[in-house]
């Protein structure tokens, strides 16, 4: 811990505006050289969150058979499917589009991971799918709505439990032509309240000519309708994140072929379809985008997909939840409440009434 | 219409898997400290102490930076505190720290409420934060965090135990704040007389009930060190920013007659000690704590204070929306009936001026009525008076017209002989 750097520490000038009747300084100063170790909070918070533990909660739509269980395996290479874990499964078309959550501890390299899939079975598999999308947007609003209930609470848990869905993946069948009238409406009207990456399902049916022109359509069609899928263009923060995101937003949405089989190629076991004409590596990047998904998902944006759902799509829900039932602390005179000192002084009284 | 059926297996059946790869999300950690570097950390430090005990200088030391403080005089009237933010960057790490001075501790006559505006500076951010986290539109992760973090109490090296107003002001500010107590100018005592010093303060730190910032220990990594740490507190600091060759290297150090005090050796000081678990080990573990226990502490008793609860009185859950719903209509009936009692109040005294107009118009007329009788009587007398005048005018006209006509009579008369004498007289 005790690392002798040589390190420059700046101060720059600082106008602090929070601070009320209190005497402010400005610094305009030079360097100073020497260790004063402020750097060692990077590792603290390291150590915290490895120590905490992370929950992320996915929830993945399509109609049936286009392989969302199949993928969400292969993401997170181990059985963490609703198909998976239920026994004696059965695999049947519901009338009605129900909701299924597994949960699971997963473990690697010290940091532990609480995931939760939520499943649609149903969903755009009747002949009348008129409002299929009802059910899911009802779910994603109670979770939202148990978050902020408890966030309320006058006596309220250290870590409030986060059910909230972070990511939806939607799975677009691999028609080659372009977005179909369900999928324009299910994005539409989720993209404001989830985080959407939207998928191709199935994509060793394309070739790659094929698939580079049903993006573009795909893409076409998503300007036209105005509809918002992660990442977000308006919330990118600084100029290196919007190259990387620039780069993936050209190429959503992500062709994907999931499998659990291992085979050899060349020597090496790898994931892959094995058909008559050939091994389809799901892991190789010139057959398909596994790849760019799984390192979207977990390995460079998980964090960022948590924050956007917590910063954004959850305060959206909470000012119009608040507006709803007309909660306006400020009404009530939360702003002039003395303080148990007796200072007698309205802190807020312009925005008061 | 579709139903939501979501089917959750219990929380005991969320079963441990084991991955068959290399899945990746142990890059969490990393994504979110890059957030964070991005983002920039703050941190806020509140120093008590009497004036001229060392505390900017201490600071100064610390942070390896001259903060440009001036001395401030002995002849405060009140205990005020000042605030300056610096931005901070070390390699690429963003610090925003604000450094909190007391102004005039300890130097009234009478300091009985020296602690106040200290507590009152600390409310004051768990205020505004609160206020922020309650708003409808709020923008908590762009807020700039100004509460407290870590409390550095400079105790003055007597070398005997506390002093009351010491204790009195660590009492009151326990449970709003990270304490974390240091023995300042420490180069006044001796070794073995530290050592006591040290023991008392923590005795009586103890038995009056003062909790003071442990450094955590469940955390394996720096559980050790911690421990080893909370055995030296309180640590004894010297501060200085002037420079001393020693040997053949320039370390920053007191120079007496008699020696030089190195800030940064081990066996001069526990200045290295100090800046270890401030900044180095603990700082992020303070800030969680400011958040998670007093700031909650804060929240929950002003809410409780206006009058939410978790639960009504038959101990059922109640939700924050409800008690504000029934808040709210006890507001609006109240406003109604101040609203209510206004109007009477308004009509009541409506009717009050009414008949006062009255009573005085009837007033009035009654003295009219009066008046005109007066006005008529004299008016009847007058004019008696004048007929009076007037017959007496007329019989004195009478008078000397009759006067007259004799005088003319008398006159024709005696005109008549003078003449007839006259006449005569010629003959």
């Amino acid at each position: 811990m005790k690392k002798e750097i040589e390190l420059e520490a700046e101060v720059k000038v600082e106008i602090c505006q929070s601070v009320q009747d209190l005497q402010m300084s400005f610094i305009r100063g030079s360097d100073l050289f020497g260790y004063v170790g402020i750097e060692a909070v990077l590792d603290q918070m390291r150590s915290k969150m490895m120590k905490a533990g992370v929950e992320f909660n996915i929830m993945v739509v399509g109609q049936s058979g286009l392989g969302k269980s199949t993928l969400v395996n292969t993401l997170f290479k181990s059985k963490v499917s609703r198909k998976s874990c239920t026994p004696n499964y059965e695999e049947t078309i519901s009338k009605t589009v129900k909701l299924h959550s597994v949960s699971h501890v997963i473990e690697e390299k010290g940091v532990k991971m609480k995931l939760t899939v939520t499943d649609t079975p149903g969903f755009g598999d009747n002949i009348n799918n008129e409002n299929c999308w009802e059910p899911i947007v009802k779910y994603i609003n109670e979770q939202y709505e148990k978050y902020l209930i408890e966030e309320l609470n006058v006596n309220r848990k250290r870590r409030i439990p986060d059910s909230r869905v972070h990511s939806c993946i939607y799975f677009l069948p691999a028609t080659g032509h372009r977005l179909r009238p369900i999928d324009i409406e299910f994005m539409k009207r989720l993209g404001n309240i989830v985080s959407i990456v939207p998928v191709i399902a199935k994509a060793d049916t394309l070739t790659i000519e094929e698939r580079l022109e049903f993006k573009e359509r795909i893409r076409q069609d998503l300007t036209t309708n105005g509809i918002c899928v992660y990442p977000l263009k308006e919330y990118d923060e600084d100029p290196e994140e919007r190259i990387l995101n620039n780069r993936i937003r050209d190429n959503i949405p992500f062709a994907v072929v999931g499998t659990d089989k291992e085979h050899q190629v060349n020597g090496n076991k790898v994931l892959g379809r094995k058909t008559k004409w050939g091994i389809i590596e799901v892991e190789n990047v010139a057959h398909c985008e596994f790849v760019n998904l799984r390192d979207l998902l977990i390995r460079s944006h998980l964090q960022d997909l948590k924050d956007v759902t917590h910063n954004i799509h959850y305060e959206t829900y909470r000012v119009q939840r608040l507006n709803q039932s007309n909660v306006n602390f400020s009404e009530l005179g939360l702003s002039t409440w003395l303080l148990e000192n007796g200072s007698g002084e309205k802190y807020e009284s312009e925005s008061h009434l | 219409m579709a139903s939501t059926d979501v089917a959750r297996q219990p929380d005991n059946g969320v079963r441990p898997l084991s991955l068959a790869g290399h899945v990746g999300f142990d890059s969490l950690p990393d994504q979110l400290v890059n957030k964070s570097t991005y983002q920039g950390f703050c941190f806020n430090i509140l120093c008590i102490g009497e004036t001229g005990i060392g505390k900017s200088t201490l600071m100064d030391t610390l942070f390896n930076t001259n903060f440009e403080n001036f001395e401030s005089s002995h002849f405060e009237p009140q205990v005020k505190l000042r605030a300056q933010t610096y931005d901070l960057q070390e390699s690429n790490v963003r610090l925003r720290l604000t450094v909190v001075n007391t102004v005039g501790f300890g130097d009234q006559m009478n300091k009985q409420e020296s602690y106040q505006p200290v507590v009152d500076y600390i409310d004051r951010q768990f205020e505004s934060y609160l206020q922020e986290e309650l708003k409808i539109k709020r923008s908590l992760h762009n807020y700039h965090d100004s509460r407290v973090h870590a409390c550095l109490y400079f105790i003055s090296p007597s070398g005997h135990s506390l002093k009351s107003l010491d204790l009195v002001t660590m009492k009151k500010l326990d449970s709003k704040v990270n304490i974390i107590p240091v023995i300042a100018k420490a180069d006044t005592i001796s070794k073995s007389e530290l050592h006591k010093f040290k023991i008392k303060i923590m005795s009586e730190l103890v038995s009056n009930g003062v909790q003071i910032y442990q450094f955590p220990l469940d955390d394996e990594t720096v559980a050790k060190v911690n421990t080893t740490m909370n055995g030296h507190l309180p640590f004894a600091v010297v501060g200085s920013t002037e420079e001393v060759s020693v040997g053949n290297k320039m370390v920053k150090a007191r120079q007496y007659p008699w020696g030089v005090v190195q800030v940064e050796n081990e066996n001069h000081c526990d200045f290295i000690k100090l800046r270890e678990m401030l900044i180095c080990v603990n700082m992020e573990d303070l800030r969680e704590q400011t958040h998670t226990r007093h700031y909650e502490l804060y929240r929950r008793c002003k809410l409780e204070e206006m009058g939410f609860k978790d639960t009504d009185p038959e101990c059922k859950p109640v939700s924050l929306q409800q008690t504000y719903e029934a808040k709210r209509q006890e507001f609006l009936v109240e406003l109604q009936k101040r609203e209510d009692e206004m109007r009477q109040m308004f009509v009541q005294r409506v009717k009050e001026k009414e008949a006062e107009l009255k009573e005085a118009e009837r007033e009035l007329q009654s003295r009219f009525e009066q008046l005109k009788r007066l006005h008529a009587d004299e008016k009847a007398a007058l004019e008696e008076k004048k007929r009076l005048l007037d017959d007496d005018q007329s019989s004195f006209g009478k008078r000397r017209a009759a006067a007259q006509l004799l005088q003319a009579q008398s006159l024709t008369a005696n005109g008549k002989k003078d003449k007839d004498r006259k006449n005569s007289g010629f003959m």
